[in-house]
């Protein structure tokens, strides 16, 4: 079939299920609802592939299938058209939406099955993954800002999918605001980019990047770049718009691994690669986005390490993980970013998908504290959970390790890396170690402290095959992208198929001294400082339990305050909002009502004053008459005498 | 005759109204306003998307001594506003079904009244008749408001009519200033043709207030400033609002606030072009406090309607904010943010009025959880609100990406200060939807669901055009630029020397074989 209507179809297939599922959105009937769904899903993933093969089939750097569908519109010099294009980077995005977006729609089917609305679920989820191929396939910012706002839409629908509560109502709420406050950014950063190159197509500005470079004064690029990550730090929750994720847990937790882990939130870290010939040319916004990347990995993981929600232990957990991400794009490390997004996609929405499992088991329960040794109860859930937790801390030779360890390389050796970003960058693994471990052991490991009442129970075999396939992606999903120094050593020398798929399309800024010791030496100490971190979590929560309060108390004042989020979101609430709102308040009363208003009365006032003013002047009294008469005749003598 | 009998035939269809029984006024305004629908559908299907020039044109000697005349006409600005005056009519007397039950007849009389000054405004091409339409439209939504609204409905319609009167007034003197100038350059002959008011060079000294081009653009200014309403003489609008009833609220949100910005790119910007351009960052500054300011004035609001009235102020400063950007993003933004804030604010008071129906109100804090209750409401309800804080692909995406990208380039500071209102405007209405629709079941939600709160057939069809609309020109909004291209190029392309032809059909095809010929080389 042709490539341009296989492309169509990945946006018209998603859109067909969720007309379906949204007209009947009433109806109950989960597995009717469940199953359009899901195979709009996997139509769209069984696409993806063709439409991969025939790119592994085009010869190496003419990689590209576009699509152009309608001009979409045109004002003056600017016109922007309704096209997709696919190349190495988004085929990379495309296979992990739909394939893991496919494995989350069917673990839907048995997680949604006591809800009353689960046909209104299912079309926001298949509304949401043609938004989010719509992010990924568009060949201009425009498109893919359209699917950036929809997947923005979707997310504030899916968290407040329970509305009722007012908190969840609050919570999509809350994602809505603080992306639109990136989405600011990102339309900014389109203004900048059009003025400076005439076009928002990516291959265009690829096009007419080195001219333009070569004429301009940098500061426009660097601008745009800069409103371009404000965006990223909305949609991909890095500081410091990254308090809308752990609250984006309110949503059914299939969403949390399907956007809040796997897709959506990474779109920023797409977005960057897609633009990574313009974000090197701005090499301070380049600085700043790897320190922001590295100071939200290391953040959210002791965030991550205090936290009792199993969700919110996994969100803090992503956001940290997203910090590496734009750490790695910082540092000119893209290929390594892409890997890392694709690897941490596979194993968080493994343990998302784990902790629903786990959620569904416990009647609803989300503090570890109440769970324990669920490993006799739950083997699968706790098998592909080991897994993911094994991925993560970055246990060879599992996908976590090698992305994870090309990133802190990069960091460090990079031209634009640091070693002080290496350090933050083993830190965040410690604490990943440390927090993951202390997940496992007060999840699945230990004695049972499930209250009575609940029954924990292994879940249907719909909710657990995602997960075992999901746990062998874990495992073997970063074999395809094995660092030179590691393959050259490992028997068969396996070549880094990802960088070898995206270098065609994707210049990094390369170590320059790369030395095969040194990158050694640096992968022994991170994995060193996992191990000991995990040992240490392990240690605390299954052998001496009193130590953590021990501990806790010891660091008093400053475990509270990295409890308590560091006190961001009341810092947002207390310094921002509620003055703004306090603001507006006097705004309406004091100024619109009391001082633009009666200045209209003023003017009014003014207008009858004077009119009562001549009306009394002329009161039908003769003998006044008589006295402006001869007022009259004085000044006009006078006048005529002065002026002769 | 296609002009003069879209401007008129709504008065014939008000006496038919009125000579027939008042049972018979629902039906009857509403098929004539459909039918007036159509007709103008007509109009559409035959103008000539190429040309910039005035098209269809009528004109009549009116007062010959001085040069007014009946002179009507249409260009790719006029179209939509025409299409959305003939559009909103008949969706607007069909909402209000159920919610007029006194005076029937006369507020039908009223309504299509209104609708004829609303279409004459948008046509006229002498500055007196469009004066006598601008005017004359206040006197219907003057009656409309003072007889069938509110509490305080007398306070408010006697504000909101001489609040824009008074600039009215303004700019009544400075036309008849621009009609004497004409006396000048006619040798003798005056004229109130608009057309003949583009072609006066009117002396502007920079940097001074006291010369001809500056005051007169100041009185003409005044007025649409009042009538759009800019920031900070927009307090007519919420007292006007929340007193109106439904009907009224939807056609004085959805057009008449038009007539204000339609007057800038009529006469205001092309007309003292040293002036705006001079002034221009007065406007653009007044333009973004107004988008500011109106979102957060609106996030406060304890009634629904007085937030939708509020974010009107916001959105008109978008519009306006384009109008001055003057480039082509601008203009064309602007032009269509002023029809999707035509359909989404009319849209948010039908919708509005719809539950104060039920419930007689329109306290946010009374209401929660009617989500619950009013299921396929709430659905439509929030595509109205996702077109309202532009969502892409919803109508208001294109309209407010053109204008921020106009303003951005026009004025950096401006353009980043305006796109702050993207994130205001997503923070009243969300927080909105969030108070209304989502969480516990408020009182008056309990009080009432039983009685039915989800939307009847009558409003389902009511909705249904806008919804559609809503995307189609969210997705397809070269269906619509299209008809409005070739008059702002032209405009935009000729600020200093702005002239509009008369266009002439036989004519043009003329002009078209002779470029061809020319492009072959003959």
């Amino acid at each position: 079939m042709n490539e341009q209507l296989l492309l169509g179809l990945l946006v018209v297939l998603p859109f067909l299920g969720f007309l379906f599922n949204g007209i009947r959105f009433t109806s109950k009937n989960y597995k009717l609802a469940g199953t359009v769904a899901s195979t709009a899903s996997g139509l769209c993933f069984l696409i993806s592939l063709t439409l991969v093969a025939k790119l592994i089939g085009m010869p190496e750097g003419e990689r590209v299938i576009t699509s152009h569908f309608f001009d979409w519109f045109l004002a003056g010099d600017f016109s922007v058209s309704a096209s997709f294009l696919l190349d190495p980077i988004n085929a990379v995005m495309i296979l992990v939406i739909t394939g893991v977006g496919t494995l989350i729609h069917i673990f839907s089917i048995g997680y949604i099955s006591h809800d009353e609305r689960p046909s209104k679920y299912f079309a926001y989820l298949n509304l949401f993954l043609m938004n989010m191929l719509i992010l990924v396939l568009g060949d201009n910012l425009l498109v893919m800002f359209v699917g950036w706002e929809g997947v923005g839409l979707c997310s504030y629908l899916l968290i407040g999918f329970w509305f009722s509560d007012p908190e969840k109502a609050a919570a999509g709420m809350k994602a809505f605001i603080t992306n639109r406050i990136g989405d600011a950014g990102f339309l900014l950063g389109i203004f900048m980019l059009f003025l400076s190159f005439g076009t928002v197509t990516f291959s265009e500005i690829a096009t007419r990047l080195p001219e333009t470079a070569e004429m301009m004064w940098t500061g426009p690029i660097t601008l745009a770049c800069l409103f371009l990550f404000i965006g990223a730090t909305g949609k991909s929750a890095q500081i410091p718009l990254y308090v809308w994720l752990p609250d984006a847990m309110a949503g059914p937790t299939p969403v949390s691994a399907l956007i809040h882990a796997a897709t959506m939130v990474t779109a920023g870290v797409y977005m960057i690669v897609r633009m990574s010939d313009v974000f090197v040319l701005a090499p301070l916004v380049m600085n700043v986005i790897a320190i922001i990347g590295a100071l939200t990995a290391l953040g959210a993981a002791t965030i991550g390490m205090t936290q009792w929600d199993i969700k919110k232990i996994l969100a803090y957990s992503t956001v940290s993980q997203l910090g590496y991400m734009f750490l790695a794009v910082g540092v000119g490390a893209f290929i390594p970013a892409m890997f890392h997004l694709m690897t941490h996609a596979f194993f968080k929405a493994l343990m998302f998908l784990g902790s629903g499992s786990v959620i569904h088991a416990m009647a609803d329960e989300q503090d570890v504290r109440k769970m324990g040794g669920l490993k006799k109860y739950m083997p699968i859930t706790h098998f592909t959970f080991l897994l993911g937790w094994l991925a993560i801390i970055g246990a060879p030779p599992l996908a976590g390790f090698f992305s994870k360890d090309e990133i802190l390389w990069y960091s460090f050796a990079s031209p634009a890396g640091h070693w002080s970003l290496w350090v933050a960058g083993v830190i965040a693994a410690g604490c990943t170690a440390f927090y993951m471990t202390r997940l496992m052991c007060l999840t699945f490991w230990g004695e049972s402290r499930v209250p009575k009442e609940v029954h924990p129970h292994e879940s249907p075999v719909s909710m657990t095959f995602p997960l075992i396939v999901l746990g062998v992606l874990s495992v073997v999903g970063g074999w395809i992208g094995i660092p030179h120094v590691l393959g050259a050593i490992i028997p068969g020398h396996p070549p880094n198929v990802l960088e070898h798929w995206l270098e065609p399309v994707v210049r990094m800024l390369k170590p320059e001294h790369a030395s095969a010791a040194v990158e050694f030496a640096l992968m022994g100490i991170s994995l060193s400082v996992a191990g000991i971190s995990a040992y240490f979590a392990y240690d605390f929560y299954l052998v001496h339990k009193d130590r953590p309060t021990m501990v806790t108390k010891k660091l008093g004042g400053l475990y509270s305050l990295v409890s308590d989020k560091y006190r961001i979101d009341e810092f947002y609430f207390g310094r921002i909002i509620n003055p703004l709102i306090d603001l507006s308040k006097g705004l309406w009363l004091y100024i619109d009502i009391n001082f633009i208003d009666k200045m209209t009365y003023l003017a009014s006032d003014m207008v009858k004053g004077s009119g009562q003013f001549l009306r009394s002047l002329q009161n039908g009294n003769l003998q006044q008459y008589a006295l402006y008469i001869s007022l009259g005749v004085v000044v006009t003598i006078t006048y005529i005498l002065m002026g002769s | 005759m296609l002009l003069s009998l879209l401007i008129f035939l709504p008065l014939v269809y008000a006496l038919i109204v009125m000579a027939l029984p008042a049972r018979f006024s629902r039906p009857v305004s509403l098929a004539l306003s459909g039918l007036h629908f159509v007709f103008s559908l007509v109009l559409l299907a035959r103008f000539d998307v190429t040309t910039a020039d005035l098209q269809f044109v009528e004109q009549m000697d009116w007062v010959k001594s001085f040069g007014i005349s009946y002179f009507v006409g249409i260009d790719g600005i006029s179209l939509w506003l025409v299409m959305l005056t003939t559009f909103l009519t008949p969706l607007t007397i069909l909402g209000s079904w159920t919610a007029i039950t006194d005076k029937v007849k006369g507020f039908h009389v009223a309504m299509l009244a209104l609708e004829a000054t609303m279409i004459g405004t948008f046509l006229a091409m002498d500055a007196v008749l469009f004066y006598v339409f601008f005017e004359a439209s206040l006197i219907p939504m003057y009656f409309m408001i003072g007889i069938w609204g509110g509490a305080r409905r007398i306070y408010a319609t006697v504000k909101f009519f001489i609040y824009t009167m008074f600039g009215s007034l303004f700019m009544l003197v400075a036309l008849i200033a621009l009609m004497f100038m004409t006396q000048e350059m006619l040798g003798g002959q005056m004229s109130a043709s608009i057309l003949d008011f583009y072609k006066l060079e009117i002396p502007f000294v920079a940097g001074q207030f006291l010369n001809s081009q500056t005051l007169l653009f100041f009185a003409f200014a005044l007025a649409f400033a009042i009538k759009v309403p800019m920031f900070p003489f927009h307090t007519w609008l919420p007292d006007a609002h929340v007193e109106a009833p439904t009907p009224g609220s939807v056609i004085l949100a959805g057009v008449m606030l038009k007539m204000g910005t339609y007057g800038f790119m009529r006469l205001g910007l092309p007309l003292f072009p040293e002036a705006v351009e001079y002034w221009s960052w007065l406007f653009m500054l007044l333009a973004v406090v107004g988008i500011i300011y109106g979102a957060l004035v609106a996030m406060v609001q304890p009634d629904i309607k007085k937030l939708v009235a509020y974010s009107s102020v916001s959105h008109m400063g978008y519009v306006v904010l384009g109008l001055f950007a003057f480039n082509a993003y601008g203009l064309t933004g602007g032009l269509y943010q002023m029809l999707n804030h035509g359909i989404s604010t009319g849209a948010l008071f039908l919708m509005v009025g719809m539950i104060y129906e039920r419930t007689h109100s329109r306290e946010i804090s009374q209401y929660g959880g009617l989500a619950k209750a009013a299921p396929w409401y709430t659905i439509l309800f929030v595509i109205v609100t996702m077109s309202s804080i532009a969502v892409p692909m919803t109508n208001g995406f294109i309209g407010e990406f053109l204008i921020l990208l106009g303003g951005f380039e026009a004025n950096p500071i401006f353009g980043a200060m305006a796109v702050l209102g993207v994130v205001l405007g997503a923070s009243y209405m969300l927080w909105m939807v969030k108070r209304v629709f989502f969480g516990g079941e408020g009182e008056i939600v309990t009080k009432y669901k039983s009685a039915g709160l989800d939307l009847n057939i009558r409003e389902a069809v009511v909705m249904a055009p806008l919804i559609v609309l809503i995307f189609w020109m969210g997705i397809f909004p070269n269906h619509f630029l299209r008809g409005s291209k070739a008059s702002l190029e032209h405009l935009e392309k000729n600020m200093r020397t702005y002239e509009l032809g008369i266009h002439n059909p036989s004519q043009k095809d003329q002009s078209e074989k002779y470029s061809m010929a020319e492009e072959r080389g003959e």
